[in-house]
């Protein structure tokens, strides 16, 4: 068995990246996601890869999209204010039908905020920060091995649906240590030749752009790309059902929210109340079949963000009226506490 | 069982590497453990501490609401944490820079002098390792012996000389701790 090692968040999706084959990698600094750029300094040039610390971030996600146009992995990470520049890349990267990683640790906001762990970029990671209409696969680990198990994952899907990949993560899972193992990358190859740029020699021409003023073309695009949206959402959901079997109240929450609603949950289980989480995996697709369904048997539903609310949004399209929903939010930079959320649990389990 | 400890001390007193060398020996003894640190504008003489769980169950939340142990290398974490530590649990106090006593009743104290340790070892960087030899005694999270292990296999080559006074500083403040 592979060896277990201490890394932070940071690091360990830097090298789970490494492992998946990246071979470009280029970003900007901003804390809380420095070790990120770091990691690949170091490492990734000694894998034969290329990292650019480019002159901005703006710069760093349009040489992904080059990169990315050539049919190499290709990679951008940053922090929230940081990802709200790289909005337009990504949309133009959905636009043309190109594969790319990115990572947002995010920090909080709006503005320049601070450097503090936040989850108010949900907005902007699943309704789209750029314009058009997109959808990517959106990521949202809330351990250290998951967060390298996901980024591995990450490059497979982006290379599969020809679309960037989102990971979003917390500042505390890019701060925080823990142990992991490393897993065997998929070795999925793709064959990228229909459609990728470089030496022509005798194939016919390729050509990679998100333009076209010809009438219908664009929107016939968008309809090719809703049939890939559609089979993202068939396939590509994932999500953690904790203790909801028997559960009078589910929390749902994501990445550090999530854990810290699983030791609510375990400690108010041993206090007798019967609680349990669902703990959505991709934010998009949203698991809105597995709370829908939930609701059958759960009349409360306890949402816990790291924001002033945003994916309650989502929670609340899901179970349509069929049950109550609760909020519990800390925004720029607040990190929920356990005894506040335990003390209003039991308010709302008196009533 | 479950250690819930948050390390907190002025920059540069070496309150990272604490939370660093026990997170590293508590993987070597196969529990599981988390390591959060206060980041990004940590600086000497600044505030500076991190959250380390280690536990035989798997870890919920890396965040700490109420520690179980508090190590207080200064006055001014005493001050900040002392109110959070869990009823039951432990404040470990370096006794040659806080010289309150916890105001509440429902906690376990050691005063240990590390800064006092180390100096008489001549070195006083040491008194991080004397109070990581302090916690290892009055809290039980993990054995001594794994500890020194540890530190052979994690230290740089270069810092591998002053790997027996840092060893002799652990079990001086080993030796130094008593639970009240």
């Amino acid at each position: 068995m592979a060896e277990k090692v201490l890394m932070k968040g940071n690091e360990a999706i830097a090298e789970a990246a490494i492992r998946s084959g990246l071979k470009c990698y280029f970003g900007y600094p901003i804390t809380p996601q420095n070790e990120i750029p770091a990691y690949m300094a170091a490492h990734l040039t000694k894998k034969g890869g290329t990292f650019i610390q480019a002159e901005s971030e703006i710069a760093a996600i349009n040489m992904v999209y080059g990169a990315s146009c050539t049919g190499a992995r290709a990679m951008t990470s940053s922090s929230s204010p940081g990802i709200s520049l790289k909005q337009e890349g990504i949309s133009y990267l959905v636009g043309a039908k190109l594969p790319a990683v990115i990572v947002n640790i995010m920090r909080g906001g709006p503005g320049l905020g601070n450097i503090a762990p936040s989850q108010a970029d949900y907005f902007q990671s699943v309704k789209g920060g750029g314009h058009g209409d997109y959808r990517m696969i959106v990521y949202t680990p809330e351990t250290v091995q998951e967060a390298a198990d996901l980024t591995m994952k990450a490059f497979d899907k982006a290379d599969e649906y020809r679309n960037p990949v989102l990971i979003l993560g917390d500042a505390i899972l890019g701060q925080m240590m823990e142990p992991l193992i490393f897993k065997e990358p998929s070795g999925r190859t793709f064959d990228k030749s229909s459609w990728k740029l470089g030496n022509r020699k005798d194939r016919p021409s390729h050509l990679i752009n998100s333009l076209s003023l010809s009438e219908g073309v664009v929107e016939e695009w968008n309809w090719e790309l809703k049939k890939k949206f559609d089979l993202m959402t068939e396939k590509e959901m994932m999500v953690e059902e904790y203790l909801t079997d028997d559960a009078d109240l589910v929390f749902v929450a994501y990445g550090t929210s999530a854990r810290i609603c699983r030791a609510v949950v375990n400690q108010s289980r041993k206090e007798g109340y019967k609680t349990g989480l669902i703990r959505p995996i991709t934010v998009w697709p949203f698991p809105s079949d597995v709370i829908s369904k939930c609701t059958r048997k759960t009349k409360d539903f306890f949402v816990v963000e790291m924001s002033l609310g945003q994916m309650i949004e989502d929670v609340k399209l899901a179970v349509l009226g069929r049950a109550s929903i609760h909020f519990h939010g800390r925004p720029g930079g607040g990190i929920p506490a356990e005894p506040d959320i335990m003390k209003q649990l039991k308010e709302i389990m008196k009533k | 069982m479950e250690h819930k400890i948050i390390f907190a001390g002025f920059g540069g007193q070496g309150v990272i590497s604490m939370g660093n060398l026990i997170a590293y020996s508590a993987m070597a003894e196969d529990k599981n453990v988390t390591f959060y640190p206060a980041y990004g504008i940590a600086m000497r003489g600044g505030t500076a501490n991190c959250s380390v769980i280690v536990s035989d169950d798997t870890i919920a939340s890396p965040v700490i609401a109420s520690p179980t142990v508090l190590v207080a290398m200064n006055e001014q974490s005493f001050d900040f944490f002392i109110e959070r530590i869990q009823i039951g649990g432990v404040i470990l106090a370096n006794s040659s820079l806080v010289k309150k006593k916890p105001a509440r009743d429902n906690i376990r104290s050691c005063y240990v002098p590390v800064n006092d340790i180390a100096e008489a070892l001549g070195n006083n960087k040491m008194a991080n390792m004397a109070m990581v030899g302090a916690l290892l005694k009055s809290s039980g999270v993990l054995k001594l012996d794994t500890v020194f292990k540890t530190m052979q296999k994690t230290f740089p080559a270069k810092l591998q000389k002053f790997m027996d006074i840092n060893q002799k500083a652990m079990q001086h403040g080993f030796d130094a701790a008593e639970l009240n």
